[in-house]
């Protein structure tokens, strides 16, 4: 018996032994920081002087009282619909176009995965510079035209589309996933579908599809948390159109224009770094992190219910 | 399984109990030896070559007059980093730190991330005002605690194109809004839907027209003597935002003048609109005129204070200040060397004056603003400087978030989406009090 357990115990520390470069990494990049974001959210700190309790006060602050949270949580709901959406359509029609490419296909790949490899910001700022309502090219086409010239990045209701519009121009990383999983899909079976007499869409609808529907939901899943945490973007061109540096007596406003930029992730930052307030820049964390479980959750049920149907 | 559950919550309460010891401040007794070979770090914000070959001329001065104290300079530094840094700590952490902005001063001294500089101030003998002038002892502590000196000043005044003042047929410069509104209304030149030429760009997104600039043409008064904040209850406010949506409407409207600031270059580039002609008169400090000549502008620039409500015209001549803020980190083991470099940077006459030439900003003692060796271009401010009735923004625990709620509400307005300016202004008051208490 003593022996029995003893060979239990041994086989469980060399369990432990081979999990432990996992555990480690999970414990000290996930559960701690986790951890440690909950226990700060129920904590006034300010990074100086020791933490005090306070209860909900930080919850109710953020969800009550903090006039920024609303309009960027909203801001960031309709990224997650429309830019997530968007991407992986535009990413899986190009895919798609350049599969079928006869000659030329390597230019075309280059010419799409290259804007991929753009730093955020310096793409961020060629748009801002492209799209200005008063100076900006496209405008000026878009007049010559005789087309309405919209405000762009200086638009409440313009800011955001424009800012899809730099995400569907960098859409190299999906473009690339897409046409792997496409060469991917067996050549037999369009074959056999096109005996039976389907057509471009029905081939695409009941061959294509379900080969790729794997890689369509990690592209939804990681365009979805991709989302969440989108920051550099939105921060960027809201100042770039604003043209307001910063300075003393010139507080620099989040979301440029009317909060119609604001994401979670800025307030994150300007909640913690800005204001000292640790607790309800761990609050916005958390909805962060638990809109991220739900949406993944959602995704990942939805896909599986799909494919056992 | 058992065991690995008990693993995750042990991890979990080891994090837990390490999370609780994190970052806690614990300020050093300043008991180092100040005259033994010691190095300390200076972060700053400036990063023009001009500006950086200012500040390592001050330094080598500094580093003449205590050859034992050895400085290494860190420049470009904004108050995030600042706050970050000292929150972080360690051997690389800064001793003496200086902030562009006034906003942070609450935070800063509330949050103890800046030591307090009275007993340092009280050992050297030196006394507050005969040193500097009253708004600057105020803009620089926080509710009686002084954890920073000004380092040069900030002053706003009026820029104006006297090329375009001449061709409009203007002679001098509006002492009242009321002539400053008929002034920017001559100089403004029609083209299509937009124009060739704006008098002046009264919206709040038109670089330093901010609610805050323009409200301390009327003294404002922030916060009650209880720490709530008082925008309904100054007629201040409501008098500013009425005036500048007065003006947004002569001028064109708020989208017309909107898309045509949509045009404008950067704020600190060459092709600020007022170095381009775009508009002929500006708020701006005294650094424009240095930025101006440096952009190659070819008309001549005239500087004069902001004008004033026609109610107070004996008030000409005042403007709104600020300036930049220098500290001793609280975490630094460094403090009597540190506040020697402190000392000689904003007390010593020669260093300020020698500064403020050489980066086009207003000297910040009351002997360096009388000082011979000031240069011509700094002549106005100088006096908008020392104007009794010159004043700031007050520190606030959360830094400057009671402005950008001011700012807020007066984008609100400038736009037309106030339709009660007072209800307004009262349900503002409410924010600023939410987010003060989440501060306190």
């Amino acid at each position: 018996m003593t022996s029995l357990r003893q060979k239990h115990r041994t086989e469980t520390l060399r369990n432990l032994a081979f999990l432990s470069p996992w555990l480690i990494g999970v414990s000290v990049f996930f559960l701690y920081p986790l951890v440690s974001t909950v226990y700060f959210s129920f904590m006034k700190y300010d990074g100086f002087t020791p933490p005090t309790w306070t209860g909900w006060k930080n919850w109710q602050y953020v969800f009550t009282d903090y006039p920024f949270f609303w309009p960027a949580l909203r801001n960031t709901l309709w990224l997650v619909v429309v830019m997530v959406t968007l991407r992986v359509v535009f990413g899986l029609g190009i895919g798609l176009l350049i599969t079928k490419v006869k000659t030329g296909a390597g230019f075309f790949r280059t010419a799409f995965y290259l804007p991929y490899l753009a730093p955020p910001v310096a793409a961020t700022m060629a748009f801002a510079f492209l799209l200005n309502p008063g100076t900006g090219p496209v405008n000026s086409i878009l007049g010559s035209i005789g087309l309405p010239q919209p405000g762009w990045f200086n638009d409440p209701a313009w800011s955001k589309p424009a800012l899809t519009m730099l995400a569907l121009w960098g859409i190299g990383d999906l473009m690339v996933i897409f046409m792997a999983s496409l060469l991917d899909v067996p050549q037999e079976q369009y074959e056999a579908a096109s005996l039976d007499g389907a057509g471009a869409w029905q081939r695409f609808r009941y061959v294509t599809l379900p080969n790729i529907s794997p890689i369509v939901l990690f592209a939804v899943v990681t365009g979805v948390i991709q989302t969440m945490q989108y920051y550099t973007q939105p921060l960027v061109a809201g100042k770039v159109a604003s043209g307001v540096i910063g300075g003393a007596g010139q507080q620099f406003e989040p979301g440029y224009p009317d909060k119609s930029t604001l994401t979670l992730p800025q307030l994150v930052y300007h909640l913690g770094f800005q204001r000292f307030d640790t607790g309800g820049a761990s609050v916005i964390a958390l909805v962060l992190f638990a809109l991220a479980m739900v949406f993944t959750a959602f995704l990942m049920r939805s896909m599986s219910e799909r494919s056992v149907a | 399984m058992q065991s690995f559950t008990r693993a995750v919550i042990g991890t979990a309460a080891v994090a837990l109990l390490a999370t609780a010891c994190t970052g806690t401040s614990n300020a050093p007794q300043a008991d180092d030896d100040a005259t033994k070979d010691v190095s300390i770090t200076f972060w700053h914000g400036w990063s023009a070559p001009g500006e950086a070959a200012a500040i390592a001329a001050d330094v080598k001065a500094f580093e003449a007059k205590h050859p034992n104290i050895h400085v290494k300079v860190v420049g470009n530094i904004n108050d995030d980093k600042i706050k970050q840094a000292l929150r972080a700590g360690g051997a690389n952490a800064p001793d003496v730190v200086s902030s562009f902005t006034t906003d942070n001063v609450g935070t800063f001294c509330a949050s103890n991330v800046f030591t307090d500089l009275k007993p340092f101030l009280d050992r050297s003998g030196i006394e507050l005002d005969t040193t500097f002038p009253k708004p600057l002892q105020d803009y620089t502590q926080f509710q009686g605690k002084r954890c920073t000196l000004p380092l040069l000043n900030d002053a706003y005044g009026l820029y104006y194109n006297k090329t375009a003042f001449k061709a409009a047929g203007i002679t001098a410069p509006p002492k009242t809004l009321s002539e400053f509104d008929a002034v920017a209304k001559k100089l403004t030149k029609v083209k299509g839907d937009s124009y060739s030429q704006l008098g002046f760009m009264p919206n709040f997104h038109g670089y330093e027209s901010t609610a805050t600039h323009f409200a301390a043409l009327w003294n404002p008064t922030y916060f009650t003597p209880g720490g709530k904040s008082n925008l309904a209850k100054d007629p201040a406010f409501a008098a500013m935002l009425t005036w500048q949506k007065g003006l947004v409407e002569q001028l064109g409207g708020f989208a017309k003048l909107e898309k045509y600031r949509a045009t404008f270059g950067d704020e600190f580039g060459a092709k600020n609109p007022f170095h381009t002609g775009q508009v002929a008169m500006t708020m701006d400090g005294e650094w424009r005129l240095g930025m101006a000549r440096e952009a190659g502008v070819t008309f001549d620039i005239g500087v004069a204070p902001f004008p004033v409500p026609d109610a107070q015209a004996d008030s000409y001549g005042k403007g709104y200040l600020s300036g930049t803020v220098i500290g001793i980190a609280g975490t630094s083991q460094k403090q009597n060397a540190a506040w020697e470099l402190v000392k000689f940077m904003t007390t010593d006459t020669d260093a300020v004056v020698s500064f403020a030439n050489a980066i086009h900003n207003v000297p910040s003692t009351l002997d360096a603003l009388k000082s011979p060796a000031l240069t011509a271009d700094l002549k106005p401010f100088i006096g908008i400087a020392q104007h009794a009735k010159s004043n700031t923004t007050p520190a606030s625990p959360n830094g400057g978030a009671y402005q950008l709620t001011l700012q807020d509400f007066g984008y609100a307005h400038e736009a037309g989406k106030v339709p009660d300016l007072a209800a307004g202004l009262a349900k503002t008051d409410e924010q600023i009090d939410k987010d003060l208490a989440q501060a306190k």
